[in-house]
């Protein structure tokens, strides 16, 4: 069953696109992903579609109402969590939980059993003030008040941006877990890597969708061949490869360089890299991520 | 009302665990009306006199004598000749220069050099000086027994000994109120605005009006303290007396601490940095109340297009209904005018704040 649904939202800033006729539909109880570097739109997404601000054109509808009359009814049911921290700085962490629940009419204890697994965290750092507490824990203070309420849609901006992998690793262990309460979760990430959380997910580019599938058929969707190359000089390494007439793509991933080449031209690259005097070259296939996949798209608008 | 409470509790906490801000919310006060009060005041003091007297005859003496003898007149020096008052003027040794001619038995005449580079001052020396001249050639002349000349009495009324503070204090009152409520308020709101989390309110169910009046609240309460502590200190300190009803102030005052927080709601809901919010506030607000309230500028002497502007500035109707009420102690009655202008004004501002308050980010 959908929950969602746009069609075909745009919104403007200044000259700019934020969104240029997005259509995306999320089925109930998924975990949906909005992946995307920054400035291809996804906060954009989120602020129409917590009703926070109108598309110049194109509708969306959540949970069958629509976020232009019926703004009210959805801020009842939808939980929201920003890209920035905005909880208030000077309460301490139960201050914080115990107005978010007020101003939902309602007190902490009638939900606590949905937010325990999260607050449980929490809990001996409850006087403190939330100005104080790590990054981390900020995130879990903030999912906390966004879910006091129990909303059936839970929005996540960039909830893991500036947080340290092991926190990022336990929040999505937390949202897997929400998921599985039955709330429909969607998030956005600039991390490629946490794509693969999620059950689908959205690649977003300019205020547009590019595709959007689960991370597996994504993948599985690669149709190029995909090398990892090495040489003592890595920096010289991009660069010869990228002069290389028959190269389609290269680019730097992690420790190695990541290159797609024209058919069979393998051979081809590492005689002309001997020319260039790189020495130890290290050349092997390997299976596409989630990246590699969004660059593949991406070069094909470009 | 559950949830407004919730939000009054959150107001109070912000304010309360802000140390700085509530120093400057509850010492400002007291620190403007000492300084205005005692520090800053317009009377006439210590005016330095140089004399110029060619011949000392026992008339020229008498008046020297006279003058000398007046507690804001000190004659400090004795010139020689008229272009050593230039001098002395220039060097800061006096601020007058009385000059008597040489035969001024036989024909008296007197002229009277003022430093005039701040005119206020230079005015009232002119009266003061002018009026013991005239005091001392009446007594002279009644010795000789010439017909009276019409003889003018001066009464100053409400305020007999011409104290400024008399004037600063509703001048104060009517600044303090703006500054805290107005531009306390808007910064608060707008702050909300610029850490985002107004972004999660607005996507709540939660009433814009509770936000908007929860945010009212406490600064009510601390713009009710700061009143008593400016009457207190009024009275005791300064000695500003009370000559009508302390309840009808205490209404009139209540007037104008709710409009100066509708004015920092609509501040908010225009600007969206904290910044923008100070600046607005400070020259949108505070700078119409020192120039056209009337209470360092009178507002007759004003161009005729300022003194229509003036009208618009809710403090010259607030200092002038405080005037009325505390200075001249008249009864509600004179200053109806001015209680149903001010909550003209308020409802006014309140309706065009809720209104342009958005229920969404932009």
């Amino acid at each position: 069953m959908e929950i969602v649904n746009t069609y075909n939202l745009v919104k403007k800033y200044g000259e700019t696109y934020a969104l240029d006729g997005l259509n995306l539909s999320i089925n109930k109880g998924e975990l949906f992903g909005l992946i995307g570097a920054d400035g291809a739109g996804k906060t954009t997404v989120f602020r129409i579609l917590t009703s926070l601000i109108l598309p110049d054109s194109g509708d969306a509808k959540i949970l069958n109402l629509d976020i232009k009359e019926d703004y009210k009814e959805i801020r009842k049911n939808i939980g929201y969590m920003p890209g920035k921290f905005s909880l208030y700085l000077d309460l301490s962490v139960y201050e914080n939980l115990k107005f978010f629940a007020s101003v939902f009419g309602i007190s902490i204890e009638e939900n606590m059993d949905i937010i325990y697994p999260i607050y449980k965290h929490l809990e001996k750092f409850k006087d403190r003030k939330a100005g104080k507490l790590s990054g981390g824990m900020k995130q879990k203070l903030a999912l906390s008040c966004a879910l006091i309420h129990k909303p059936k849609i839970l929005f996540l901006d960039e909830p893991t941006t500036g947080v340290d992998p092991v926190s990022r690793k336990e929040f999505w262990e937390m949202l897997k877990m929400l998921k599985s309460q039955g709330i429909t979760i969607i998030v956005s990430t600039p991390y490629m890597d946490e794509a693969n959380m999620c059950d689908r997910i959205a690649l977003m580019r300019k205020g547009k969708l590019m595709s959007i599938n689960s991370p597996k058929n994504i993948i599985k969707d690669f149709d190029e061949v995909l090398y990892e190359i090495k040489s003592d000089n890595m920096y010289q390494l991009l660069n010869d490869i990228r002069e290389f007439k028959k190269t389609k793509r290269a680019y730097t991933f992690g420790v190695s360089h990541h290159l797609i080449l024209e058919k069979d031209s393998k051979d081809e690259i590492l005689e002309y890299l001997k020319t260039r005097n790189h020495k130890n070259i290290f050349i092997n296939r390997v299976e596409p991520n989630i990246e590699d996949c969004y660059l593949q798209i991406e070069s094909l608008y470009e | 009302m559950k949830k407004f409470l919730a939000f009054v509790q959150k107001e109070f906490y912000h304010i309360l665990r802000d140390k700085r801000t509530m120093l400057i919310l509850l010492a400002m006060p007291i620190a403007m009306i000492v300084i205005f009060g005692f520090a800053i005041s317009t009377e006439l003091q210590n005016v330095d006199v140089g004399v110029l007297a060619p011949n000392k005859t026992s008339s020229i003496r008498q008046i020297i004598n006279k003058i000398n003898a007046n507690k804001y007149f000190t004659i400090v020096k004795e010139i020689d000749n008229s272009k050593d008052i230039d001098k002395s003027m220039k060097q800061g040794d006096i601020d007058i220069a009385i000059v008597f001619n040489s035969n001024f038995n036989s024909d008296p005449k007197i002229q009277i050099v003022i430093d005039s580079s701040n005119p206020n001052l230079a005015n009232s020396e002119m009266f003061y000086i002018s009026s013991i001249l005239k005091d001392y050639f009446q007594d002279a002349n009644r010795n000789i027994n010439l017909k009276p000349s019409i003889k003018t009495n001066t009464r100053m009324l409400y305020n007999p000994q011409m104290k400024s503070s008399y004037n600063f204090v509703p001048g104060i009152m009517g600044m303090i109120f703006i500054l805290i409520c107005a531009l306390m308020t808007s910064v608060s709101i707008v702050r909300e605005k610029e850490r985002g989390s107004m972004e999660v309110l607005l996507v709540s169910p939660v009433k814009p009006i509770i936000i908007i009046f929860a945010k009212m609240v406490p600064y009510f309460v601390v713009s009710c303290a700061n009143l008593l502590t400016i009457l207190l200190l009024a009275f005791t300190l300064l000695q500003i007396p009370m000559n009508g009803s302390i309840l009808f102030l205490c209404l009139i005052s209540l007037i104008y601490i709710f409009l100066s927080l509708a004015f920092g709601l609509l501040v908010s809901s225009l600007v969206e940095t904290q910044v923008a919010a100070m600046f607005a506030s400070l020259l949108g607000l505070l700078l119409p109340v020192l120039m056209l309230s009337g209470m360092i500028f009178p507002i007759d002497n004003m161009p005729i297009i300022l003194q229509w502007i003036s009208n618009i500035v809710p403090a010259k109707w607030y200092i002038s209904a405080v005037r009325k009420i505390m200075i001249e102690g008249l009864e509600f009655t004179y200053v109806l005018k001015e209680s149903i202008i001010l909550t003209v004004m308020s409802i006014f501002l309140i309706i065009v704040a809720l209104k342009k308050y958005k229920n969404r980010l932009e």
